[in-house]
């Protein structure tokens, strides 16, 4: 465990030193695509909670120039951002880009979609759904928390539904797979050629995991999956949504090892008596303090989840006179 | 007077001002630690002239920020004044910035002078418990809650679907002893609809009282609530250890529908 911590230290160290620097005057993201493997490269967003500093972008997209077009992961929290990986990806690359990809519904996995009206932008359809249910109250959920970043943005749900399957894009064998329990539909993917897995928003590393749609055991049996699958194909570095890359597991033991002690903290919290305001003031363990987005991002899964845990523990309806 | 001089004279009394003790005395918010310009109104309704202190003997918690404005989970506890006054009368908690100001009065009886409980927010806002000692002497505890609000003015999630008709006024109640060391606590939670009324289309709806009397008729707390309670209340109490043999909740909503259901210790 101490060596994979310091795997995940290290790799946020070196993280840092590439870390963009947002410049809010100019609402210029600064985005630097970072090469990972072969043609191959991230932006990386800060690992960090949602904040007007950072001009809300906690995401990691990614891009591959599979010599037959280029395929783009996630198109982050805003039109701006949209425009901006747009034009990363086009000094990077001459490659023109062939598909574009969000891992889930939820903002900063399509919001830039607006930048790619002219490609294919493409979701699992259930994601397709939700973002087209939900996307008005994300945008005025970002417009509130993020302020000028987001001009112009208008939620624009991917158009196009993708299947899980196998596709040779040029010199890359892509794989496209489905799992659930981040939220209903987490599309996952496998570049087999490079040995990276695009692990989406069921991976969390250093940040505490957002759980607005989460299935709790879905979730860690999707995170067994993603184990098996990592040895199974040796897959050597994980790209998560929110968190520094890095290689091995540590992001899949880190975010089982919360999603579990979240589980029996609100489990054994309701079974003790503890109402709400108590939950939310008692400390976390010392090993996940550190995190980024603590303690909001905790407050947030608190407050949505132990009603429900508590409701389990108040049992049936006395009886009426 | 011409345009300069009256310039001037502005100018002056600008400077004088920002210099002037007297204008610095000048509080619009009837000292309130929180700033609240609404506060001066909330005292004179509801304190009117009686004596009253801001202190730190009534403990509000709410959350940093409020991230369901449906449910915002509030504890008031005013345990520190049992010895103050011939001990606490009863606990009225008010928003300054909600559409519908009140949220429950509360009288302990026999129950310590502490409940937790969950309120709909409209917007941020400075929420208060005003307390009151046997004395007749009110103590007030205060804190902000952050919110980005909307919660008054949506219906909740029964009054959406349509389900609340089923469940209305049933009670779930379940006992748990030591949470604080040498008490019982009862939770308890009323399924009702709690409706506002600023929903369009939605007369309010909600319960105004709620009691809890023992085998012999006693009362052991009352409870009476307003509009900003969350749908289907659920009551945090701490009550004295020992059984009161047959403890009923009784009740009735705004439209005299009424509550009465057995409490297992």
């Amino acid at each position: 465990m101490r060596h994979l911590l310091l795997c995940l230290a290290a790799a946020l160290a070196s993280a840092a030193m590439a870390q963009s620097r947002p410049d809010m005057a100019r609402l210029d993201y600064d985005l630097r695509p970072r090469q990972i493997a072969e043609r191959t490269w991230v932006l990386e967003g800060a690992v960090e909670d949602f904040s007007r500093a950072n001009g809300c972008n906690i995401i990691n997209t990614a891009f591959i120039a599979t010599g037959a077009g280029v395929v783009v992961v996630n198109t982050g929290p805003s039109r701006l951002y949209g425009e901006q990986q747009r034009r990363a990806i086009e000094r990077t690359t001459r490659e023109p880009v062939v598909r574009v990809l969000s891992l889930n519904l939820h903002p900063d996995y399509f919001f830039g979609n607006q930048a790619w009206a002219d490609r294919p932008t493409q979701a699992l359809q259930g994601s397709v759904n939700g973002m087209q249910a939900e996307g008005r109250a994300y945008a005025d959920n970002l417009y509130r928390l993020c302020g000028d970043w987001m001009k112009g943005t208008e939620s624009t749900p991917s158009r196009e539904s993708v299947e899980p399957g196998v596709m040779q894009i040029g010199g890359h064998r892509l794989e496209l797979r489905r799992l659930h329990g981040h939220t209903s539909d987490d599309l996952v993917l496998i570049d087999h050629t490079t040995g990276v897995l695009y692990a989406g928003g069921l991976v969390f590393a250093n940040r505490v995991p957002t759980t607005p749609h989460a299935d709790f055991d879905a979730w860690q049996a999707s995170l067994v999956k993603l184990s098996q699958w990592m040895a199974e194909h040796r897959l050597r570095q994980v790209v998560p949504s929110h968190g520094p890359l890095h290689s091995g597991q540590g992001g899949l033991d880190q975010t089982r090892d919360w999603l579990r002690w979240l589980d029996d903290h609100m489990r054994a919290s309701a079974e003790r008596g503890l109402d709400l305001s108590e939950v939310l003031r008692l400390p976390v363990p010392e090993r996940f303090q550190g995190w980024a987005a603590q303690p909001a991002e905790l407050h947030r899964s608190i407050t949505q989840w132990y009603p429900r845990y508590e409701q389990q523990v108040l049992g049936g309806a006395a009886a009426r006179r | 007077m011409t345009h300069d001089n009256s310039r001037r004279l502005l100018l002056g009394a600008a400077l004088g001002a920002a210099s002037s003790p007297l204008w610095a005395a000048v509080d619009h918010t009837g000292g309130d630690p929180l700033g609240s310009m609404q506060w001066p109104g909330l005292r004179k309704q509801y304190l009117g002239d009686a004596p009253m202190r801001f202190t730190k003997d009534v403990l509000v918690s709410g959350p940093a920020f409020a991230d369901d404005a449906m449910n915002v989970p509030l504890l008031v506890d005013a345990r520190a004044l049992s010895g103050t006054g011939g001990g606490v009368a009863r606990i009225q908690v008010v928003v300054d910035r909600n559409p519908v100001r009140e949220v429950l009065e509360f009288e302990p009886l026999k129950a310590l002078p502490m409940l937790a409980f969950r309120i709909r927010m409209e917007q941020a806002s400075p929420v208060r418990a005003l307390v009151q000692t046997r004395d007749g002497a009110w103590h007030v505890g205060s804190t902000w809650v952050q919110a980005a609000g909307g919660g008054c003015t949506v219906p909740g999630a029964t009054r959406a679907d349509g389900s609340w008709s089923r469940t209305l006024n049933q009670v779930q109640a379940r006992f748990f002893n030591n949470v604080l060391e040498g008490s019982r606590r009862l939770r308890v939670r009323v399924m009702h609809p709690m409706d506002t009324g600023l929903v369009a289309g939605v007369p309010a709806f909600y319960i105004e009282q709620l009691q809890l009397v023992d085998g012999a008729g006693a009362p052991w707390w009352r409870l009476a609530l307003h509009e900003p309670v969350s749908e289907n209340p659920l009551i945090t109490l701490e009550l004295p250890p020992q059984n009161g043999g047959g403890f009923r909740l009784l009740g009735r909503d705004n439209n005299g529908n009424r509550i009465d259901a057995e409490v297992s210790a």
